[in-house]
């Protein structure tokens, strides 16, 4: 049945719809594959009993002649997503065996649209990470491996779950979120798309929040085409997000294929980093050369506060996160460990909740918010981000349709390999990506080549506030230039 | 902010070993928004449900939850600025104030911390004997309630009950405008009186609906401002005055014996009569605020806020000053009728019927009196406004005498009826009739021949027979006339 | 900017987070690396710059006041470590 886990959402749905095979034999086909693949550590809790029940009543939806936008297509759920009667732990311990009343509104209208769960995927704790190492499930490994190498790799974080599930065809398809590049960096290390939305795009209602200003939900798929179907479902308005913004969803996927002919695409000086592989080096030109031979105009462009983004995430992100991981108190709802007294039940109980690296980013953002400290530390981080953030507007002002940019600085590392790396060179995971969340713009990654060790390495493409339909078109030129990379199975 | 002002009257002041003491005052009044629905939730306000059934997913801080602003509770707080004639701030925002408590699910407060929807403004107190005083306000903001944590139920455990979690509040922060506890007791009074008519909150301080944290310190008159203590949730007004005076005689004490005083938060404990200080004040407050990202700012338009001037009742000022200048009642009479919007109602629905200024005699004396005994809110008054207003015209054209009158209130109040019609069909009349009154008198005094001598000698002995009189006629003589019979038969 | 250890105490109790003596110095190295890093920010002139208070241009989203939520305590008691009936139940808070 591994034919039928190799199909994208496109032929997939053309499948179903053409009654080939039905929903439940493609989910059954997933749930074998994930059966099979449990050594990479993906999937956190399997749900066969609600896919399979989901896939039937898709089928009796597709008979009816009433099939959704994505009726029957088996969807794995990053476990920040809060899902009605499923366990949501957001991979720490702190959440216990947490189990919602209620559904996150993304994964709703994902429902809504047809879409089957099949399980919750594997992230960093509360999506602190970029290896996905941090998670209290251990860590996804990657489906790719170095040429001639059987070491583990990462699959990336915090969506390391997400993009290795989908990387090894054990979901068509992924719900992820992004704050710093979670959604990004994940995809760029295992060969699949990423979309980080614009800010308010998509709810975060019902969805475990990180730091709420950077936060967004977005879609990890298998090539462009299915990431802007998947994103066309999880997009809209929701008026109980107060920061949701209510214009209208367009046709995403009508924008793949979309000439790029005319467009101006801006190459930021700045993302030329000291050190910069050679080979992520070419990955970039190459890719403005693609561009350039489908129509588009290359721009160099300045973004003259790029190197102050990672700086300014580090306050800005643990301050909202230190506040926003105060509820988990061990009173509601999780786990709580005893103490003689309420405050000594408080301390237990989160410092027994939380992995480590929670912990450093709980008290750093106390930190940098304490009194003494908040001008000097968090009002100069956000007043940083306005500087970021005009950078941005002057070069969209100046006529430039989309910018072009490595994904990330290097190609997917070996499990544990970092583990002796100081906090700070983790974080330089997400120099790339950062920038997007900081001004709140949409960001896309797509593969573009193969590293020398054999791994896939992408570039992003940054687009104007609300304008992923410029991205979904120029990805879809890159990727139609480099070919689909494809893990081979060794699980 | 340091202006030692004028000295105040001594009698405002308080005398110590070492001279007399000045107590300042400000307060923080935290009053529950009328609304239906809680601040940033869909989940109701109603008081006394069972445990914690008021709840919402958000309210419950579940993970993922998000706060959306309830848009009345906005228009509640531009209200009450407009009362309070302050500072509208069309741009404001919101701030958590982080800490941990069991009755805290979010584990921060959403409050306007940074930029309030209200700025300064100004109440007028009424102390009396034509005194007044204005206190300023300094700022309104709009912030969350916290649930509720039961105590007593176990030696062990408390319990928490999240019903209130959630349920606005307006923080009213005066500005350190008071000098005694009487100033301050009659502040809260006029701050509830105008809350209360504007409807932005019901001022019921027994369920909690109005509490205070009292800012107390004590300085020589004209000298800087002292160090202060805050009195956390103080829940009456009488409890106010009670804690100011204890608070202020403690810092005397301790600054007399040559202390300092340390600023810290205290509580008030009525049974004791003492306050002490907070346990958790070795814990050192830094509520790291800062903006809520979940939450964009707010942003009113001038055009709702004039809206809402427009839809504002009568404020209780205006409303005195209208009575005392249209009505002709005295200021201290115009101050009571107009405490409560209702009874200021009340009283205009009387006025109109009869002469306005013994409508008042009547609202205030035998009505009120006659409710507060009762404990009878004036919405449930057996007597209505038309009955009284009845009576009053009855009383001032002299169909009836001011005892009648009482004996007709009290007809009314028990068995209801037409005032004119109760008059009619029970004799209520006053006699005015000359000839009816001189047969009286003529009775009484062929009845009362030595009383008649010694009254000729002595006139004030004159009044025993008015008595006899207006007994024999059942009370319904004209007084006057019969005063004036009198005197000319007995030649006096 | 370097913290020193009772910093480290100071904000582990703001955060109400238990930390074992032997844990204070590896996470005031870890704390002041992270200080080092955002350190760079200092170097910019941010004179007049508004901090950023929204990342999309708009303003508070108004609601009804209506009540449709709330009336289910068992939806949110559900998930309780500790309950007693329909209360939460804590250590005893003491005040
Ligand atoms: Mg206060
Ligand atoms: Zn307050």
């Amino acid at each position: 049945m591994t034919e039928l886990c190799d199909l994208t959402f496109a032929e997939a749905r053309k499948a179903l719809a053409a009654k080939e095979f039905s929903a439940v034999e493609l989910n059954k086909a997933y749930l074998e594959a994930m059966e099979a693949a449990r050594g990479l550590n993906a999937y956190v809790l399997e749900t066969p009993e609600i896919a399979l029940e989901r896939a039937a009543e898709s089928d009796a939806r597709i008979a009816r002649g009433e099939a959704g936008a994505l009726e029957g297509l088996p969807l794995g759920v990053k476990d920040l997503y809060c899902t009605e009667g499923v366990r949501t732990t957001a991979c720490s311990k702190i959440l216990g065996d947490f189990t919602p009343p209620y559904e996150s509104h993304v994964t709703s209208l994902m429902r809504s649209a047809g879409a089957v769960m099949l399980g919750k995927l594997n992230n960093d704790e509360f999506a602190m990470g970029s290896s996905n190492e941090t998670s209290a499930f251990g860590t996804p490994v990657n489906p790719w491996r170095r040429k001639g190498s059987d070491a583990k790799l990462v699959a990336g974080g915090s969506s390391g779950g997400s993009s290795a599930a989908v990387a090894a065809r054990i979901c068509l398809g992924a719900t992820a979120t992004d704050t710093g590049g979670s959604i990004r960096q994940p995809a760029a290390f295992t060969g699949t798309v990423g979309v980080k939305p614009t800010y308010g795009r998509c709810s975060r209602w019902g969805i475990v929040a990180f730091a709420s200003s950077l936060d967004q939900a977005g879609p990890i798929a298998r090539d462009v085409r299915d990431a802007a179907i998947l994103m066309g479902s999880m997009a809209g308005y929701d008026k109980r997000d107060s920061t949701s913004v209510d214009t209208p969803v367009p046709d995403y996927e009508a924008a793949v294929g979309r000439s790029v002919k005319g467009l101006r695409i801006g190459v930021p000086k700045e993302y030329r980093v000291d050190g910069m592989p050679a080979e992520i080096e070419k990955l970039w030109s190459q890719g403005a050369e693609q561009l350039k031979a489908a129509g588009a105009e290359i721009v160099e462009v300045s973004l003259p506060h790029t190197k102050y983004a990672l700086p300014a995430y580090y306050i800005v992100a643990p301050a909202e996160a230190s506040s926003n991981l105060a509820r988990y108190d061990g009173v509601r709802y999780g786990a709580r460990v005893a103490g003689r007294d309420i405050t000594e039940m408080y301390e237990n109980t989160r410092a027994a909740g939380f992995g480590s690296e929670v912990r450093r980013r709980i008290m750093i953002g106390a930190y940098v918010l304490s009194a003494g400290y908040y001008d000097a530390y968090y009002v100069r981080a956000q007043k940083v981000r306005t500087l970021i953030k005009q950078d941005f507007e002057t070069v969209f002002a100046a006529g430039v349709d989309a910018i072009l940019t490595p994904a990330t600085p290097s190609a997917a590392f070996g499990v544990g390999e970092m583990a002796n790396a100081s906090p700070v060179e983790m974080y330089l995971n997400d120099v790339f990506t950062v920038t997007v969340n900081m001004a709140g713009l949409p960001g896309v990654s797509v593969p573009a080549g193969l590293s020398a060790e054999g791994l896939p390495l992408a570039l992003q493409l940054i687009g104007r506030p609300f304008d992923e339909e410029t991205l979904f078109a120029t990805a879809a030129v890159i990727e139609d230039a480099n070919g689909r990379f494809t893990a081979d199975r060794w699980w | 902010m340091n202006a030692p002002s004028k000295i105040p009257a001594s009698s405002k002041l308080i005398a110590g070993a070492t001279g007399d003491w000045e107590i300042v005052i400000g307060l923080e009044i935290h009053a529950q928004v009328t609304s239906e629905a809680k601040l940033f939730s869909g989940s109701s306000t109603g008081f006394g449900a069972s445990p914690n059934s008021h709840v919402s997913l958000v309210d419950a801080a579940m993970p993922g939850m998000l706060p959306v602003l309830n848009h009345e509770c906005v228009r509640q707080a531009i209200r009450t600025g407009l009362g309070v004639k302050a500072q509208i701030n069309l741009t404001s925002t919101f701030d958590r104030k982080n800490y941990f408590y069991p009755d805290l699910p979010q584990g921060y407060q959403i409050s306007q911390y940074k930029s309030p929807i209200v700025g300064e403004g100004v109440v007028i107190v009424d102390m009396g004997e034509g005194e007044q005083i204005s206190v300023g306000i300094e700022r309104i903001h709009l912030e969350q309630d916290a649930g509720k944590s039961i105590h007593d139920q176990d030696p062990r455990l408390s319990f928490v009950d999240l019903n209130r979690s959630g349920v606005a509040l307006m923080e009213i922060v005066s500005k350190p405008d008071m000098r005694s506890s009487d100033e301050a007791k009659a502040y809260v009074t006029k701050l509830r009186t105008i809350l209360r008519y504007i409807g932005s909150c019901d001022g019921d301080m027994d369920k909690g609906n109005l509490r205070a944290d009292v800012n107390v310190s004590v300085r020589k008159p004209g000298a800087p401002f002292g160090t202060r203590c805050e009195i956390k949730n103080v829940n009456s007004i009488r409890f106010i005055g009670q804690a100011i005076e204890t608070e202020a005689r403690r810092q005397i004490e301790i600054l007399e014996d040559g202390g300092a005083i340390d600023q810290e938060t205290r509580l008030f404990d009525p049974v004791k009569g003492e306050t002490r200080a907070m346990r958790s004040k070795e814990e050192a407050h830094d509520y790291r605020y800062f903006p809520d990202p979940d939450l964009l700012p707010l942003v009113v338009e001038q055009s709702e806020v004039d809206e809402l001037a427009a839809g504002l009742p009568e404020l209780p000022d205006d409303k005195k000053a209208r009575f005392i200048r249209d009505y002709g009642v005295t200021p201290y009479d115009a101050m009571v009728l107009t405490l409560e919007r209702e009874s200021a109602d009340f009283f205009e629905q009387v006025a109109k019927r009869g002469d306005p200024k013994t409508a008042a005699n009547w609202v205030i004396n035998e009505l009120f009196g006659r409710l507060n005994k009762d404990g009878t809110p004036i919405t449930e008054s057996p007597v209505s406004a038309a009955q009284l207003g009845g009576l009053v015209k009855l009383v001032a054209d002299g169909t009836i005498s001011g005892k009648i009158a009482k004996d007709l209130f009290e007809i009314l109040w028990t068995e209801g009826g037409d005032p004119r019609e109760l008059v009619e069909s029970r004799g209520l009349k006053q006699v005015t009739d000359t000839g009816a009154i001189e047969k009286v008198v003529d009775e009484v005094i062929a009845a009362n021949p030595d009383k008649v001598e010694q009254a000729k000698a002595k006139p004030t002995l004159a009044g025993w027979f008015v008595g006899q009189v207006m007994k024999a006629s059942g009370g319904k003589a004209n007084p006057q006339a019969v005063n004036d019979i009198l005197k000319r038969k007995l030649g006096i | 900017m370097s913290v020193d250890e009772n910093t480290v105490r100071r904000v582990a109790r703001l955060a109400r987070i238990a930390v074992a003596d032997d844990e204070v110095s590896k996470l005031k190295g870890e704390l002041d690396a992270i200080l080092a890093f955002v350190e760079e920010l200092s170097e910019l002139d941010v004179e007049g710059v508004p901090p950023m208070t929204s990342v999309i241009p708009a303003t508070a989203r108004l609601r009804d006041d209506v009540v449709n939520d709330g009336e289910d305590a068992e939806k949110v008691l559900m998930n309780a470590p500790a309950r007693e009936a329909d209360f939460y139940v804590v250590p005893k808070v003491v005040e």
